[in-house]
């Protein structure tokens, strides 16, 4: 993975030194609250219902074993034992003190970690498919690219103050990983007729109040322009993105009220005029950055087949794991694994200290050192031999991280909400643990299919249920939690917004409307290949919402 | 009735105001305003702790009695008086010695 130069090293260095001074000044009442906002929130420091919450920069989701130690010791010592992995691949703290964040950045600073960039108007962290470098399907590793973002984006002068948050996905292959259309520019990375590698360049998506996917402005953009090219986006978006209404103010609206043609013809225009000069990206650069993550050396494990084979005879709970939560690599000997974080009952994304130890040993001992976390809030060990699964798995039953649920109902994904952020107006997790628990049959549930469920405490759509086969949003009504359904959303290359079926339920409804939800699919599905989303593309909404309002849908 | 809460400036702990004992954590203690006067009162306090950098965001909720005790009226303010409500074993989770099970 990428490793700091000196010039990272003393960038960081000098950032939290320049925090500390100012947390301790905030501190000693020299600066006031309307001052030492803005600056904490460069910093990553919020403050919530609670307490002040910390949210540490994942860069791509990519972690090594020493990185997650340094998280779990964070939340032993300065937190409440436990993390929230969020669905732009971070890690949220959500108790730390105001007096020790000076302490928890130095300690992260020492396995080059750093919350910049987390929070304010400006390019946040760039985020990444996370079976990159092995993935069977990818074209190329896009985490390259995503560093190369990183390291021009960070406190770039012109891009610190814009209309609003910025966010870049990239992903390496055709089946999009990385939610791409979803975001402020999507990246996906593909090949033109000579075999040369670039991008096919998505711009203008995004979910929040008002949800739009993203617009294709290029078929294909060679590698050594992206620089150039994302700078002419963002040019014209710094231009002619709103400043004075903050819910028109992301790219989404510019693109979509300017049209994707006249706005791809601007970024032409833009581009034209800065393509040939030092934005251009010289071939050695790119590959040299491109060495920080090679993949591990793999040796060969021909014993795989015969082991798993075995153990799965020996054990139906790790067959059913094996089925459910192991990937094809790109290598035919190993497999990636993904770390379910959505046991049944528990907050989806929270993991315990001795959890995150315990996942950093399996890593280091049998995952060549990588740790991913994924927009869907569980963990990947990415290279995994497959004659080691087993004893993966065991050592996850021995943390209870064994949950056989990835992809299926109970691998929902849910923002913090109203049980702690300062923004919401329901819970969410609450929500979650309910119909995870109702759900909890792993028979049901495989049978069930892949299903996508994602819930949002409010608006701001964190829980991307714009994009959940089933969404769910929390909203207030006349003082009480109210939670509104939407179908058909999809944050993949196929991707959907979801529609809103009908009045909304209420926290003691809700997980029944699910299950009468999910009871119509079975009925109405043509067999057991059709998924849930297919199924619905199928019909349309009139047989769910029949089911959940009978013959007040009729008069609706 | 209303009451003045706001988050203590150096842990970010949710915080009441008690004209007995100032800012504290414990819910209980908390001073009421039931008229515009003592209102004003509590909103002079909130101001003044805020500019002296003792708490941020201070605010007036609403509060109503239920059953003798003081309870406030939106789910969001309960939330931040009982600590998150999906973890209720070891009681509220703000406590400074809660450490999530695991
Ligand atoms: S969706 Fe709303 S409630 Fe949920 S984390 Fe985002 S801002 Fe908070």
């Amino acid at each position: 993975m990428y490793r700091y130069d000196e010039f990272d090293h003393a960038f960081v260095k000098a950032r939290v030194a320049e925090f500390t001074d100012q947390v301790d000044r905030r501190m000693a009442g020299e600066i006031t609250e309307d001052q030492f906002k803005p600056l904490r929130l460069m910093n990553g420091v919020y403050l919530q219902l609670h307490a002040y919450m910390l949210r540490v920069a994942i860069p791509y989701g990519t972690l090594n074993a020493a990185q997650l130690r340094i998280l779990a010791h964070i939340a032993r010592k300065y937190d409440k034992g436990y993390g929230h992995f969020t669905t732009r691949q971070n890690i949220q703290f959500n108790w730390p003190a105001l007096s020790d964040i000076p302490a928890i950045l130095t300690d992260l600073a020492s396995v080059e970690m750093h919350a910049i960039q987390t929070s304010g108007n400006c390019i946040r962290n760039v985020t990444a498919d996370h079976l990159a470098g092995a993935a069977a399907d990818e074209i190329a590793d896009p985490r390259p690219y995503a560093e190369i973002l990183r390291q021009w984006s960070t406190v770039h002068p012109e891009f610190t103050y814009l209309p609003r948050k910025f966010k870049i996905a990239v992903t390496g292959a055709a089946r999009d990983r990385a939610a791409i259309q979803v975001h402020d520019i999507g990246l996906q990375l593909t090949k033109n007729e000579s075999g040369e590698l670039g991008f096919s360049v998505y711009v203008g998506g995004g979910q929040g109040r008002t949800p739009i996917i993203a617009k294709k402005i290029k078929d294909f953009l060679p590698e050594r322009d992206l620089l150039s090219y994302t700078t002419a986006i963002m040019r014209v978006y710094n231009l002619h993105g709103r400043r004075d209404n903050k819910y028109k103010a992301r790219i989404k609206i510019l693109v979509h009220e300017t049209g994707a043609e006249e706005f791809a013809r601007q970024v032409e225009a833009e581009w034209a005029e800065i393509r040939a000069g030092e934005l251009k990206l010289p071939d050695a650069d790119i590959r040299a950055i491109e060495r920080y993550f090679a993949p591990p050396s793999l040796p060969a494990r021909p014993d795989g087949d015969s082991a798993v084979k075995q153990a799965r005879l020996d054990s139906r709970p790790f067959g059913a794991w094996l089925d459910q939560n192991v990937t094809t690599h790109r290598d035919p000997d190993y497999a990636a694994v993904t770390i379910s974080l959505k046991g049944i009952g528990e907050v989806p994304g929270d993991m315990t200290d001795s959890q995150m130890e315990a996942v950093a040993d399996i890593a280091e001992r049998y995952g060549f050192n990588e740790i991913r976390v994924s927009h869907e809030q569980n963990l990947i060990l990415p290279h995994v031999a497959r004659a080691d699964l087993k004893s993966v798995y065991d050592a996850l039953v021995e943390i209870r991280l064994e949950t056989p649920n990835s992809n299926l109902i109970t691998d929902i994904i849910a923002c913090p909400g109203l049980d702690y952020c300062a923004l919401a107006n329901a819970r969410s997790i609450p929500v979650a643990q309910d119909i995870s628990r109702r759900f909890a049959d792993l028979e049901r549930q495989r049978d069930i299919g892949e299903l996508k469920l994602k819930i949002s405490g409010c608006i701001n759509a964190c829980g991307h249920h714009h994009v959940g086969h089933i969404g769910i949003l929390g909203v207030e009504k006349k003082g009480a939690e109210l939670y509104q359904v939407t179908l058909g959303g999809s944050g993949d290359e196929n991707t959907s917004i979801g529609d809103i079926i009908g009045r909304g339920f209420a926290p003691d409804e809700i997980t029944d409307a699910i299950e009468t939800i999910v009871d119509t699919y079975l009925g109405l599905r043509l067999d057991r290949d059709e998924r849930f989303i297919d199924a619905y593309r199928r019909v349309g909404p009139a047989a769910f919402k029949q089911a959940l309002y009978g013959s007040e849908a009729k008069a609706a | 009735m209303k009451v003045l809460t706001a988050n203590r400036l150096t842990d970010g702990a949710v915080v009441w105001y008690g004209a007995d004992h100032g800012w504290s954590e414990a819910f209980e203690s908390v001073s009421l305003a039931s008229n515009a006067d003592e209102t004003a009162n509590l909103e002079a306090i909130g101001k003044a702790a805020c500019a002296n950098n003792e708490v941020v965001d201070a605010d007036l909720i609403d509060v109503s009695r239920i059953e003798g005790a003081i309870v406030p009226n939106r789910l969001r303010e309960r939330i931040r008086a009982n600590g998150p409500s999906n973890l209720t074993e070891p009681g509220k989770q703000a406590s400074a010695d809660f450490r999530r099970p695991g």
